[in-house]
């Protein structure tokens, strides 16, 4: 996926994000019913739940404890802090208010670092409770506008929510992608979440504004809607080039809310109601202030997990290649870096071990079934020109399929030896004295005959000559 | 009429029958609920029901709670499962809950009989309960006046004999005016030693449960049991239901009982000669008498006015015909909300909701509501000040004697009057009870007041019980 | 402390608080609010510059819960007691708008 070429005319992107991430407890944020999705509906409710008369909310201990993990993965300060009423009318909002922090969050001054070593600063990542859910049925495109009425389930009423709010320094559409991509990879590492944007754990929502540099930032627009990773890309895009193209033809940006439509591509104005609401904050006098102790503070701290960035950093140290790179992404990303480790504590050659479990062990999961020292053996072989590339290929298919082997034996029952360098080199002098022609044009520089002199060796050795090596004869004949 | 703990004893060692009990209740309500309509639902069948269960108990040997077999009536703003609930609104009349308050699941623990569920003003917003959506309530000492409010059922029930004793709450008064005004012990409890769980909020910080009783014993009884820690409320202080009912015979020897001398203008005459009366009898029983004062105690009806509305205008946006309650139809959600609670809510509660609704609102709030929240920082603090002095303070409970039936509902602010001795100890979380103390105007009774600061129960219950022996 | 409040002002609280007041009742609100207001001016005498807000009766603090499942409530009781329901669920008006 390309990053969009920069905004025309000097341009510049500002882009803040406010993620919504479904905390991974057993119960709910204010009241013991199940956090469970997909179970029936109106099935995990309760007189808090329901916002039923004379129901009041109780904090959940541990909703509070995955909290701290997010602030302090992020980087944040765990502070004091108390809850507040944010006061709307919607029928999946049961009290008719939702408990919030305000103006004492949990975690505050946080960020997140993004690959180029780019830094996002986190301003709060604060508590708060979910709705219900509305769907909606009659209208033509299913959408509410014109549809005759809609159906509420409470189960996911009160499930406890961590909301991320970053600061407007995320610069390029790419940028957003990395950091939603790295959010969610923290998220899960510390296990506070399972942060599956398509059953809604982690939703996001995009403010988007432009300005030229040196000038103040523009208005934003909130957009809503945005089901993943790549439509958050897309709708930056969209609505970066909609605002500069109004600006530019004389408009003014509408400071408001508006609909990602991922099927046509497009932001629309969403159309509230005639007033905006004014939520009336005021301290949830049903609830008293948390204030964490410094104790609970640092037992959290000390069993953070290594976090994703730190074990990428350590795993291209490792393996020679770069943080930021696909390999180390890859492989931290599904958890085989510790496995890699092992490869290479087992003799492994590291960066073959690296780019075999990257190219290879997608289906392997955190805990590869091949023994680390037999994989070892085998980037060994390959380093050696024991075995051609291709050879091994296939043998580390026929390890994964074994689930593990004696390489040198596998690769003797398949018949592969390659042939040592002196071997092939008579192979190489051979096909010069046949390929007059090829030898001479790629004397010439003539890379592409390059090709056709290989070729010809890798056939009279019946595939047992190492590609690598065939081509470095060449090229040190050609050079003499 | 039969006191509430003589009852108890009498059931648990078998010298009277719990059916029997509920029976003479039933018969009394049978002769004069019509007249007082103390109750919005009296739930005869279901107390027969358990009267029956409790005696078998008792004839079978098993033991029995410490209120068994005594019938108890409910303010209908308390939830009572799968029993009708309504908060004398219309909002919510047909309404069932599906679950019990914590203080009815302790009810029915100890063995006490729910004999029915009382009128109130409609959720807790009143002084007379002429705002109940079902007709008010009348004084049975005269019913051409009220019976005080809000929970001006619960007071009816006990002064008529309909039950022993029974639940109300109180977030400016609520409970100890209407005692005051029917000539019973009417007790708030400190904020958070009786759980709000399962009571349909009205002020979130300034609601409490406490019991109606004919006397201070049997008061002290109840209490103890519908007290103590509740993990499903999280403003429940963690300790154990106070030990009352161990210090009524202490006496108030060595006491010092503050009188307040910069109390708001407006009480009655015959209100003040009986408080007079009461610091009397304190003082020949040896306590004494120490004047204080309270200065930020004539702003605490603003205080309270802005704080209860604002919080009961959040409190009561649940009502909005979504998932319980009585619905008026629309063709948009909106509409739907708005002709719902316009037809489900009465006046008083409409204009507490707008009120509240306004002090909270963008431009507003420091001006109202931020305000009222540093008014009862004052308020709290010249009591710390005056409690260094005294160990409980005496004070008229009502400013008059039971007032009649539409003398003051023209002017909602002369009804806000009947409050301004009880709202500071709600604005300050303290606990105070309602000791009647002889009649004033019209033959009605009057009641004083006993204050006490925060979990000073005890030294309360001692001064109540004092000017019970005296009275 | 604030202007004295207008008809228009009840109005937009109103509407915030899902309350349809008829004109005349619009009319009468308005007068009984500012006659209160008007009362409640005499906290302006106070000087509550270095006070601070007492939003607590009782100073509790980390009040919390394990995190362990309590069945939920029967759903077929509490939804016997709503207005409208349909396959399990709430059943309400459309909204005007989007989704939001």
């Amino acid at each position: 996926m390309s990053d969009v070429a920069a905004l025309p005319n000097g341009w510049q992107l500002i882009v803040g994000l406010e993620v919504h991430v479904e905390l991974a407890t057993k119960t709910k944020m204010f009241s013991a019913s199940a956090n469970r999705f997909g179970d029936e509906p109106n099935t995990n409710i309760d007189p808090v739940t329901l916002g039923l008369p004379g129901a009041l909310p109780v904090l959940n201990q541990h909703a509070i404890e995955l909290a701290m993990r997010i602030g302090l993965a992020l980087n944040c300060k765990v502070q004091p802090c108390t809850f507040h009423r944010k006061n709307y009318f919607y029928p999946d909002l049961p009290k008719a208010y939702q408990i919030t922090q305000y103006d004492h969050p949990l975690n505050v001054d946080g960020h997140l670092m993004l690959p180029g070593d780019v830094r996002i600063g986190i301003e709060r990542a604060h508590l708060e409770e979910d709705t219900g859910k509305s769907t909606h049925f009659g209208g033509s495109s299913g959408r509410i506008h014109g549809s005759d009425y809609s159906l509420i389930d409470f189960n996911r009423a009160g499930v406890p929510l961590v909301e991320i709010v970053s600061r407007p320094d995320i610069r390029t559409s790419e940028q957003a992608r990395q950091y939603v991509a790295e959010l969610r990879s923290i998220l899960l590492a510390v296990g506070a979440s399972d942060a599956k944007m398509e059953e809604g754990s982690m939703r996001c929502d995009v403010n988007v504004s432009v300005h030229k540099p040196g000038t103040p930032f523009g208005t934003r627009c909130e957009i809503k809607n945005v089901n993943s990773i790549r439509s958050v890309g897309r709708a930056i895009d969209y609505e970066s080039r909609r605002q500069v193209d109004l600006i530019e033809s004389g408009g003014t940006i509408r400071q408001e809310t508006r609909h990602w439509d991922d099927s046509t591509g497009r932001t629309e104005t969403l159309r509230t109601k005639e007033d905006a609401d004014d939520y009336r904050y005021f301290l949830e006098p049903d609830l008293v202030p948390l204030i964490p102790d410094p104790e609970w503070i640092e037992a959290v701290r000390a069993a953070l997990p290594i976090l994703p960035a730190a074990r990428r950093l350590a795993l291209a140290e490792l393996c020679g290649v770069d943080k930021d790179g696909e390999s180390a992404l890859v492989v931290v990303e599904r958890g085989q870096d510790d496995y890699v480790g092992a490869v290479i504590s087992a003799g492994g050659d590291p960066r073959r071990s690296i780019i075999y479990v990257q190219q290879a062990f997608a289906e392997q999961g955190a805990t590869p079934k091949v023994p680390a020292k037999d994989l070892a053996a085998l980037t060994i072989l390959e380093r050696d020109a024991k075995v051609t590339s291709t050879q091994a290929k296939t043998l580390l298919t026929d390890l994964i399929d074994a689930g593990g082997g004696d390489v040198l034996a596998m690769a003797a029952k398949r018949g592969f030896e390659t042939l040592d360098t002196s071997a092939v080199e008579e192979m190489v002098d051979a096909a010069i004295a046949a390929e007059p022609g090829a030898w001479q044009k790629y004397c010439n520089g003539e890379d592409k005959a390059l090709g056709a002199l290989v070729g010809a060796v890798m056939k009279s050795s019946k595939g047992k000559a190492d590609g690598k090596v065939i081509t470095a004869l060449l090229q040190s004949k050609k050079n003499s | 009429m039969q006191k509430l703990v003589e009852i108890a004893s009498g059931v648990s060692n078998g010298s009277l029958s719990a059916s029997a009990v509920v029976e003479q209740h039933l018969a009394r309500i049978d002769v004069r609920e019509s007249e007082i309509h103390a109750f919005n639902l009296v739930t005869a069948d279901q107390a027969r029901l358990d009267a029956a269960k409790v005696d078998a108990d008792v004839k079978s040997g098993k033991k029995v709670g410490a209120l068994a077999g005594v019938p108890i009536a409910v303010k209908d703003n308390m939830c009572t499962r799968g029993v009708e609930t309504t908060c004398s609104s219309k909002i919510l009349q047909g309404w069932k809950p599906p679950y019990d308050a914590t203080v009815v699941t302790k009810l029915r623990a100890a063995g006490a009989i729910i004999i029915g569920k009382t009128n109130l003003d409609e959720f807790a917003m009143g002084s007379s309960t002429e705002n109940s959506a079902f007709g008010p309530t009348k004084n049975p000492h005269d019913i051409s006046r009220v019976p005080g409010g809000s929970s001006g059922g619960s007071a009816a029930a006990v002064a008529a004999g309909f039950a022993a004793a029974s639940l109300g709450s109180d977030t400016g008064g609520s409970i100890r005016q209407p005692a005051a005004l029917c000539g019973v012990v009417g007790v708030k409890p400190t904020y958070g030693v009786v759980s709000r769980y399962g009571l349909v909020a009205f002020a979130s910080s300034l609601d409490q449960i406490g019991p109606f009783t004919c006397d201070v014993r049997d008061a002290a009884t109840l209490l103890e049991v519908i007290s103590g820690h509740d993990p499903l409320d999280s403003t429940s202080i963690p300790q154990p239901a106070p030990s009352l009912v161990s210090v009524l015979e202490h006496g108030v020897a060595g006491m010092r009982i503050g009188r307040v001398t910069d109390l708001p203008e407006g009480c009655e005459a015959d209100v003040l000669e009986r408080l007079e009366s009461a610091f009397d009898a304190l003082r020949n029983a040896g306590a004494t008498i120490v004047d204080i004062k309270l200065p930020s105690i004539q702003y605490c009806l603003t205080a309270y006015y802005l704080i209860a509305p604002a919080e009961a205008s959040s409190n009561l946006a649940r009502y909005d015909g979504v998932r319980y309650g009585n619905r008026v139809d629309a063709a948009d959600l909106n509409s739907m909300y708005a002709a719902t609670r316009e037809a489900g809510f009465g006046e008083e509660v409409k204009r507490r909701i707008m009120l509240g609704t306004y002090a909270l609102s963008a431009g507003y709030y420091d001006a109202y509501y931020g305000k009222a929240l540093k008014v009862r920082r004052l308020i709290s603090d010249d009591f710390a000040r005056a409690y260094q002095s005294v160990d409980t303070i005496l004070t008229p409970t009502s400013p008059s004697v039971a007032f009649e039936f539409g003398s003051k509902t023209d002017n909602p602010l002369a009804m806000y009057l009947c409050d301004v001795f009880t709202i500071p100890t709600n604005l300050a979380g303290h606990p105070a009870m309602s000791v009647p103390f002889g009649t004033g105007a019209h033959s009605m009774p009057v009641g004083v007041q006993v204050l006490a600061p925060t979990l000073g129960e005890q030294a309360m219950f001692k001064v109540a019980a004092e000017l019970e022996r005296a009275s | 402390m604030a202007e004295k409040i207008s008809q228009e002002t009840v109005v937009k609280v109103s509407r915030l608080a899902r309350l349809s007041l008829t004109s005349d009742e619009a009319e009468k609100m308005t007068s009984q609010l500012a006659g209160m207001l008007e009362h409640f001016r005499d906290i302006d005498a106070l000087d509550l510059a270095d006070v601070e807000p007492m939003t607590q009766p009782y100073p509790l603090k980390n009040v919390l819960r394990k995190d362990v499942e309590a069945p939920s409530l029967d759903r077929q009781e509490v939804l016997g007691q709503a207005p409208a329901t349909e396959s399990g669920r709430f059943r309400v008006p459309p909204t005007i708008g989007f989704d939001v």
